[in-house]
């Protein structure tokens, strides 16, 4: 039981790093455009054909195949937000952000199935079998390089965020819209820049999800969304760091509870949600802890 | 002054204009309609050329898509068919299919404006135990036959509709059975032969759990221990952990309750990470999806995996061989790239057509009648015979394997069957 229980952490701290590569952009566009974007699912799906074409077609590896997918899910970010979001305004713009990016996430599904259709597809890189052998866990590669790319994207997102000129205006842009406008900055580019960079993200998580998971299709991004909700919810709408965090927690427990009782797993996971967010309603880093850096 | 007549006598006239003309219209609409709703209603129009209407829903996007679209495939082959050797009773079939995106409130939803707004004359099943129970029910509200090959729970069979009204048809192998050709193998075997351990993961599903937990009750009982059965949701974070689960305990056997590829994927992806082969290794479902199933887990890797069917693309049949042929001039492969689920969707229409000219119309209740009247028919899964249930009696249970490195999809089970050939263990994982 002690070995089943050990596995199931080192599993769930693993599968938490994907989760929080999916998740990252999603707290990420919410934290500056207060837009839940739920063609994020899709989006994650849409990241992993990207690889997988490249990969089979091209023969490209995975990871240096970001070069091409990251640049091209940004340029889809872009697009989606100038074409659906930047028309939005008033009081309703928050559920109204909700039933159009709904809409953007159809249309791609719909995109997805005419091109690949309905069977699954997994991306098998040489790689992603490969497995090292720890204080007897067999480890997948693919994994570890896949957490450490979550590191590494949160690492990189506060630097974007805190060490740049573009950073300050996006925290300017979470603080108060019409202050930062009053200053100066253009907030619809960096909304724009933002979306974009939120998608672009999620081409990685994309990347490591078809690589790891057993097998997608187009409606593969329906899984996510919920949990991907759930996450960012719990680690602080807004909040890189806390997408991290939260993804490796939940993950984790829902992984050692699936020992004994998988069938509870779930209502564990979303009841875990809850109670965090009765004793601390923001989440563990939440929006005021963000935004008062 | 001109007389005037009575109010009466002024509007007889008009009242009996009034009352041709609903009884020009009542006849016209008696004698002309081609499709009805109600089980009663005479719909003899062998001498029409109207087309006959068939609706279905399907799971052409969601969990079930890939079996969806297969289905799909199989339904329209069949139509293609028939319409070129002139139809059923001299008319042409039009299939009219709904997608349900897996979803058990669409598929209510789907039936619902099939039959009462779109009027169709008859209804084939969907995809899956789980579609076929809500959808089955709306059927036997409107006095539909519903023919189907992918709906064989128990639970299917026991919804309070289908025991008023066995109006559900399945012409595939019952589910609860179908492990039994293995549990009787086992039970063939010396002691020392059989598996000493085996786990039994199953998804939530009302078609992964009946088979497999029968299986586990014979297998204990034949000595085979019992060290994992637990049932847990299909959500892709907790299949790795589940199967991390099985692969510790470091079983003989492993009977996988799945339901599609990605379930069994996970679970031979886990098992090779964690350097674990079972000796034998069966799941559910996923296996028998040909093509679909090789390319997502490597020919490799699929060589010693089975799987319980009624059906698969080398069945020694005329009908099976000639439909297989049809498929791959039309959709391109080979015959081991073929879903089981086209010959059970083929089937479901071969049924409803040897019910049509058998009854000589498209009257439902005749329809069900002379199914549940003990009649045997043929399709290309073997013959069809429906119990008080409306199950398939006549239905063999086989057990297939992938074999010759992933090439060849055989029938393993039986071991007596002239067509079987010898089982072989679980290769070790190898790179897909």
């Amino acid at each position: 039981m002690a070995r089943e229980i050990s596995l199931a952490v080192v599993d769930g701290i693993l599968i938490g790093g994907v989760y929080a590569l999916m998740a990252v952009g999603l707290t990420l566009i919410f934290g500056v455009l207060d837009i839940i974007n739920i063609a994020q699912g899709v989006l994650v799906i849409l990241g992993a054909y990207l690889s997988y074409s490249l990969f089979t077609a091209a023969h490209i590896d995975v990871f240096v195949g970001l070069l091409v997918t990251v640049p091209a899910m940004f340029i889809v970010g872009v697009a989606i937000h100038w074409a659906f979001i930047r028309r939005l305004r008033g009081t309703e713009r928050t559920s109204m952000t909700l039933l159009v990016t709904y809409a953007v996430a159809l249309i791609i599904e719909g995109v997805l199935y005419k091109i690949y259709g309905a069977n699954y597809d997994q991306i098998n890189a040489s790689y992603t079998n490969s497995t090292v052998h720890i204080f007897g866990i067999y480890i997948e590669y693919i994994y570890i390089y896949g957490f450490i790319l979550a590191i590494a994207l949160v690492v990189g997102l506060y630097a974007l965020l805190y060490r740049t000129r573009f950073g300050r205006s996006v925290r300017a842009t979470m603080q108060d819209e019409t202050a930062a406008r009053l200053v100066g900055i253009d907030v619809n580019r960096v909304a724009a820049l933002t979306f974009g960079i939120g998608v672009a993200v999620t081409a990685v998580g994309g990347m490591v999800y078809g690589a790891t998971n057993g097998g997608f299709n187009p409606n593969s991004g329906y899984d996510l969304i919920s949990r991907l909700l759930a996450i960012i919810i719990l680690g602080g709408m807004g909040s890189i760091g806390g997408a991290l965090v939260a993804s490796v927690f939940m993950i984790t427990l829902e992984s050692v509870v699936t020992v004994w009782y998988p069938v509870w797993a779930v209502a564990v996971f979303y009841g875990a949600l809850v109670l965090v967010l009765v004793i601390r309603p923001t989440g563990f880093f939440g929006r005021k802890a963000v935004r008062a850096q | 002054m001109r007389a005037t007549l009575p109010w009466f006598s002024r509007n007889a006239i008009a009242l009996s204009a009034v009352a041709l003309s609903v009884g020009v219209l009542a006849a016209c609409s008696s004698s002309g309609s081609s499709s009805s709703s109600s089980s009663s209603a005479s719909t003899n129009n062998s001498a029409s050329k109207t087309p006959i209407t068939i609706g279905a829903s399907l799971s052409l996007t969601g969990d079930f898509s890939a079996d969806g679209t297969a289905f799909q495939k199989g339904y329209e082959l069949w139509a293609k068919d028939v319409n070129a050797a002139g139809g059923i009773l001299g008319r042409q079939v039009k299939l009219t299919i709904l997608n349900d995106a897996s979803s058990p409130n669409q598929v209510v939803t789907n039936y619902q404006t099939l039959i009462n707004s779109d009027h169709v004359d008859l209804t084939f099943g969907p995809y899956s135990s789980l579609l076929t129970g809500p959808a089955s029910a709306v059927a036997s509200r409107n006095g539909y036959a519903f023919i189907e090959g992918a709906g064989g729970a128990p639970s299917v069979f026991q919804t309070p509709q289908n025991e008023a009204d066995h109006n559900v048809f399945d012409v595939s192998l019952p589910v609860a059975d179908q492990l039994m050709p293995l549990v009787n193998y086992i039970a063939s075997l010396p002691a020392s032969q059989r598996p000493k351990t085996a786990a039994y993961p199953m998804t939530d599903d009302p078609f992964a759990d009946p088979p497999e937990q029968l299986a586990i009750q014979k297998l204990t009982a034949l000595g085979v221990k019992n060290v994992y059965e637990k049932i847990y949701p299909e959500e892709p974070s907790q299949l790795t952990s589940a199967a991390g689960a099985v692969a510790a305990k470091n079983p003989d056997m492993v009977i996988l309750g799945s339901t599609d590829v990605p379930t069994m994927q996970s679970f031979m992806k886990a098992f090779e990470t964690a350097h674990y082969t079972p000796k034998w290794f069966l799941g559910e479902s996923g296996p028998d999806q040909g093509q679909a199933f090789i390319s997502a887990v490597g020919a490799n890797n699929a060589d010693g995996t089975m799987v319980p069917n009624g059906w698969y693309p080398g069945y020694n049949n005329p009908a099976s061989q000639k439909m297989v042929s049809e498929y791959v001039a039309q959709y391109g492969g080979s015959a081991a790239d073929i879903n089981a689920d086209v010959a059970e969707a083929y089937s479901v229409g071969q049924v409803m057509d040897q019910a049509i000219v058998a009854t000589g119309g498209l009257d439902n209740a005749k329809i069900i009648s002379y199914l549940h009247s003990g009649v045997t028919l043929t399709t290309v899964q073997g013959q069809v015979k429906f119990d008080s249930l409306g199950e398939n009696s006549a239905a063999a249970a086989f057990i297939f394997q992938w074999q010759g490195n992933g090439t060849k999809f055989v029938q393993v089970l039986p071991a007596g069957d002239k067509a079987s050939v010898a089982i072989i263990q679980k290769s070790p994982w190898g790179s897909s």
